[in-house]
């Protein structure tokens, strides 16, 4: 038997709400399967289990509020149960949050489980004539003036959870910063020669070289690729590039990439595609959002120059890209008119150095040079 | 198609790309990326979107001409037989 518990879904997250059970007991499962959906900070989350075998008991009713750590269900494993903790960190259970209320207040439990739900302050909403706050007082409340991405997504709790995981990485992580600016000429042009011979659909946006460069890069230099676990590096050997993502009204969020460096271009661009398709609408999946092993902040046209990003943790590095503009750059000893971006990568300095990301940052100015390789 | 009609269909698919700005209100002339924080990728799904429904080329050099409202609907009603 295998306690199957609430995972981490990163360290700004330490409670969700439990939606849907997606297999019942009885049901056969396999490593990698969904089986329930988590509200959370960031959005409906799909989580994944970590083991074949057979769902058992469900401990945990839906619409429950779920701290992590927590069992929420028993599962009979096929053979010796590989350990969760070593793929997910468990910190220990804590004990359900309880916000106090106003003494006399009287909320009825199904309203106070909308409240929950849609982050809405109880005390916040005026009682019925009868006195009692129901589900008929929280209809005629408007979601919150911030919530514009929709689907589900408050952004409010999604700024708390970015605020956390921020204050975390520089309470805890010693940055450090190394930039350079690259020449992407060579890399634009082939890209445009390459999307005037693909349909619409088929096109593939700069922002995917770029991912597929930086996991390559990471291969190359891997103490920038990994965890920082119990005061140690743990490289981690497949690239797996966790991509920031805005959401439309603010906030962000970074989902993981698997193995851009193996795949072709082409593949990469449908699997972002996804991403973001899954990022503003649908859902992501548990393991997106633990698994990166290094991040990518791509600022895109319009945005502006140069970024120095804060790391995730328990990442220790992220790649920071600004826009790619016309700038005047010098070419075998002349001026001319390139296209320029400028990289930087904030490190970790428990964990590595300048000089890796120097080394880093070197292998990206040359394969951009030879885009076709990409 | 007339104006009328490639305004609507630009509005169909900027909708379908992005559902959660059906309530938010449009202005014509300012660009998407500005008033609704467009990035690359909506950009593209976008002028898929476009290209699905009209079969034009819409090549990248002409992105610039769909990049608001007022912008695309002129650019196609100049591309699609009235």
């Amino acid at each position: 038997m295998t306690a199957f518990r609430m995972p981490s879904l990163g360290a700004d997250m330490d409670e969700g709400t439990l939606t849907e059970w997606l297999k019942q007991p009885g049901d056969n499962l396999k490593r990698g399967d969904i089986i329930a959906v988590v509200e959370t900070q960031k959005g409906a989350i799909e989580i994944e289990v970590f083991h074949d075998g057979v769902l058992e008991t469900i401990h945990v009713k839906t619409g429950t509020r779920v701290p992590v750590g927590q069992v929420l269900a028993t599962i009979r494993t096929a053979k010796e149960p590989e350990s969760i903790q070593a793929v997910v960190p468990q910190p220990a259970p804590k004990p359900p949050v309880i916000i106090p209320e106003a003494p006399g207040l009287k909320v009825t439990p199904a309203a106070r489980i909308r409240a929950r739900e849609r982050g809405v302050d109880i005390q916040s909403i005026s009682p019925g004539q009868d006195g009692i706050i129901g589900l008929k007082e929280l209809e005629g409340l408007s979601q919150p003036a911030q919530s514009r991405s929709g689907h589900g997504i408050n952004l409010d709790e999604m700024r708390k959870a970015i605020a956390a995981a921020m204050a975390r990485s520089k309470r805890e992580i010693p940055h450090y910063y190394v930039g350079s600016i690259i020449d992407m000429t060579a890399m634009v042009e082939w890209l445009a020669t390459e999307n005037a011979r693909r349909a619409v659909a088929d096109r593939i946006l700069a922002a995917v070289p770029i991912i597929k460069a930086c996991a390559l890069g990471l291969k190359q230099v891997p103490e920038l690729n990994g965890h920082f676990l119990n005061d140690h590096l743990m490289r981690i050997a497949e690239v797996k590039l966790g991509i920031g993502i805005a959401m439309r009204g603010g906030g962000l969020i970074a989902p993981a990439l698997s193995i851009p460096d193996t795949l072709s271009l082409a593949q990469t661009m449908q699997q972002l595609s996804d991403l973001v398709a899954r990022v503003r609408g649908g859902r992501l999946r548990s393991s997106e959002l633990t698994n990166a092993t290094a991040t990518l902040s791509n600022l895109g046209d319009g945005s502006a120059d140069m970024v120095l990003p804060v790391i995730y943790p328990p990442q220790v590095a992220i790649i920071g890209v600004g826009q790619i503009e016309d700038r005047p750059w010098v070419v075998n000893g002349a001026l001319a008119v390139r296209k320029l971006a400028t990289f930087t990568v904030a490190g970790d300095h428990r964990a590595n150095d300048g000089r890796s990301a120097a080394r880093f940052l070197r292998y990206l100015a040359e394969i951009f040079q030879k885009p076709e390789t990409l | 198609m007339n104006q009328d009609q490639i305004t609507e269909l630009v509005k169909r698919t900027l909708y379908e790309v992005a559902p959660d700005l059906a309530t938010e209100p449009l202005d014509p002339k300012a660009r998407f990326s500005v008033q609704f924080e467009f990035d690359s990728m909506d950009f593209l799904k976008f002028v898929t979107g476009l290209h699905m429904a009209t079969g034009l080329a819409l090549p990248e050099k002409d992105y610039p001409h769909l990049a608001s409202l007022e912008l695309a609907v002129k650019y196609l009603a100049e591309k699609l037989p009235a």
